[in-house]
């Protein structure tokens, strides 16, 4: 059973990828993939998750549901997976997954692995589920011996399939439990300029080696010439330099772009935990032993305010004779 | 402790510092002795809120860990840090817990302590990285919870005002008691000053056994045995191949151009 999470009425896109992934376990399995959505207004959105993959679908549509609120989600999960008696329940290690999960196995007295990365079947077709732990350091390879089996998994790691929209499923409209007062309420959004570093091809992110917030400019003007974006260390988001959706790392986001480039970073175990998947590193430094060198396929060790202006001006110079 | 007092309790996770951890690549396990214990840096967070809540409102703050003995001088770190009262979950038979089993023993351990107001939990841990815990702890207790709180705007002794990222930045109130986990964005842990450090030095901890938590648990739910998610492998992952030219001097930056436009990475 996949948890099909949405906001405002909108899939998030790593449910399609769980659909993708549990059908390929459903089909080695031979059983049905099922997925679960809660919400308000949403039984059209629903049919995408038979499209991408589900067989059933169950639906709890009522107001109440338009805004996650964990106790509610957890309710109604938590008497449909007793009622349908799923092996393998996965959810995306979004925050909402995140926070959901954990309620939903302690109600069921189930075990939860968080944040997998891989998803295997081992000869008796037991799942394995495969995450990092130790600030990415190592992998662990776990087993869970009650059932449901309970998942997060991150968010890009499986492929979604396509989508069919000729693919056909049943749906079914489950009754809603409500609870008057469950202790949380949502006032409101905040807005925030929407900064999505973890979906770029190119992220050009500065550290402890600029000397002043403006500075970051020149890395913006390199990251736009590449087509990119600007992300930071943990050090410039605690200066106030930038806002936390720009940092990279185990506290802020994970990003694994085409090509990295990190500028006056020294390469902490946090920071490399955030980059060290990504396709090409780059590392500008003045400190010839900075760690970031290790992961690093290019660097230049000297100083960034000497170095960084040449690209730049080559890739104008470029533009210009196009 | 009167009735009416605020009471805050503080979940800490001793973790071993990951600057200075080693890990056996041979044996794919976490070499423990490598590194001194110390408050889960996100812990820390979770602290310094308890601390500023109490300045504000009065009461208590008790920190509670489920931990191997040697975690006792972390307890004491927490003391100096402002915490009221340590105790300490440490036998055997908590050993081997996963989320589940180490919830019902954090759970178990504030039901015994009475009563409580709030209850804060960093969003995770630099170890373990789950961020499970908090509302495992949540659902065990009744009580319900907001995760990944990264303000906190309004305290009274009846709700709570934060701000919560699910997906994007929420205003969210909590009615109390209830559980928060909060970010590292929630606040600046201060540092403990030489006259706290000495009087936590003195400061009692309190060490409690399963055996202390009979009357208010299912000792079997504890530890190895109800864990119902177990390790079957470590791998220490193989670092992804890097190229490694790292270039030094006059042309250095030249060298670095030309590599790149051999991968087509500058157009």
């Amino acid at each position: 059973m996949v948890f099909a999470e949405q906001h405002n009425g909108k899939i998030h896109p790593v449910t399609f990828e769980l659909l993708s992934k549990g059908r390929e376990l459903a089909d080695r399995k031979e059983v049905e993939l099922s997925s679960v959505i809660l919400g308000h207004q949403i039984r059209e959105e629903a049919k995408e998750l038979i499209y991408y993959g589900a067989d059933k679908v169950f639906i709890f549509d009522h107001p109440t549901l338009k805004e996650f609120d964990s106790i509610l989600y957890k309710q109604n999960i938590v008497s449909l997976i007793r009622e349908e008696k799923p092996e393998i329940v996965l959810i995306g290690a979004t925050h909402l997954g995140r926070s959901l999960a954990p309620r939903i196995a302690a109600a069921l007295n189930t075990g939860l692995t968080a944040d997998c990365i891989d998803l295997q079947l081992d000869e008796d077709g037991e799942l394995i589920q495969v995450r990092p732990a130790f600030t990415g350091n190592i992998l662990a390879y776990i087993k869970t011996k009650t059932k449901p089996v309970m998942t997060t998994v991150r968010y890009k790691v499986f492929k979604a399939r396509e989508r069919d929209p000729m693919r056909k499923g049943e749906i079914i409209e489950k009754e809603v439990k409500v609870v008057e007062d469950t202790g949380t309420k949502i006032l409101g959004k905040i807005p925030r300029e929407a900064v999505n570093i973890s979906d770029a091809g190119v992220v050009v992110a500065g550290g402890r080696g600029l000397r002043r917030p403006d500075d970051l400019k020149m890395l913006e003007e390199l990251a736009s010439l590449l087509g990119g974006v600007v992300g930071v260390s943990r050090p410039l988001v605690d200066e106030g330099w930038a806002s936390k959706d720009r940092q990279v790392g185990f506290s802020g986001n994970i990003v694994k772009p085409k090509l990295y480039v990190a500028v006056g970073i020294s390469g902490s175990p946090q920071h490399l935990a955030g980059m060290k998947d990504s396709e090409i590193v780059v590392a500008i430094n003045v400190d010839p032993s900075a760690p970031i060198f290790n992961v690093a396929d290019y660097g230049v060790v000297g100083d960034l305010y000497e170095v960084i202006p040449k690209p730049i001006e080559k890739i104008k110079l470029r533009k210009m004779k196009l | 402790m009167t009735d009416n007092e605020f009471h805050i309790v503080v979940l800490i996770k001793p973790v071993p510092d990951m600057e200075k951890v080693r890990f056996d690549v041979e044996k794919g396990v976490v070499d423990r002795s490598s590194a001194p214990l110390e408050i889960n840096p996100f812990d820390l967070n979770a602290l310094e809120a308890a601390v500023q809540i109490k300045e504000k409102l009065g009461g208590e703050v008790t920190a509670v860990s489920m931990a191997p003995p040697a975690a006792e001088s972390v307890l004491r770190d927490a003391i100096a840090r402002g915490a009221d009262r340590a105790v300490l979950l440490t036998d055997r038979r908590f050993a081997g817990a996963d989320t589940l089993a180490t919830s019902y023993a954090l759970a178990s351990a504030i039901r015994k302590l009475g009563r409580f107001n709030l209850i804060i939990c960093g969003e995770k841990t630099v170890d373990g990285d789950t961020g499970q815990v908090g509302p495992e702890v949540a659902e065990m207790l009744g009580i319900p919870h907001i995760a990944y709180v990264t303000e906190i705007r309004e305290v009274t002794k009846e709700k709570l005002l934060v701000v919560s990222e699910l997906g994007a930045p929420y205003l969210m109130e909590l009615k109390l008691p209830g559980l928060i986990t909060v970010t590292k964005d929630v606040n600046k842990p201060r540092l403990p000053t030489l006259k706290d450090k000495l009087k936590a030095r003195k400061a009692k901890v309190e060490v409690w056994s399963a055996d202390d938590l009979a009357d208010v648990a299912d000792v079997s739910r504890f530890g190895f045995s109800g864990s119902p998610t177990q390790v079957v492998k470590v791998l220490v992952p193989p670092m992804k191949k890097r190229r490694s030219q790292i270039f030094k001097g006059e042309d250095a930056v030249d060298k670095l151009i030309e590599a790149l436009e051999m991968e087509g990475l500058l157009r």
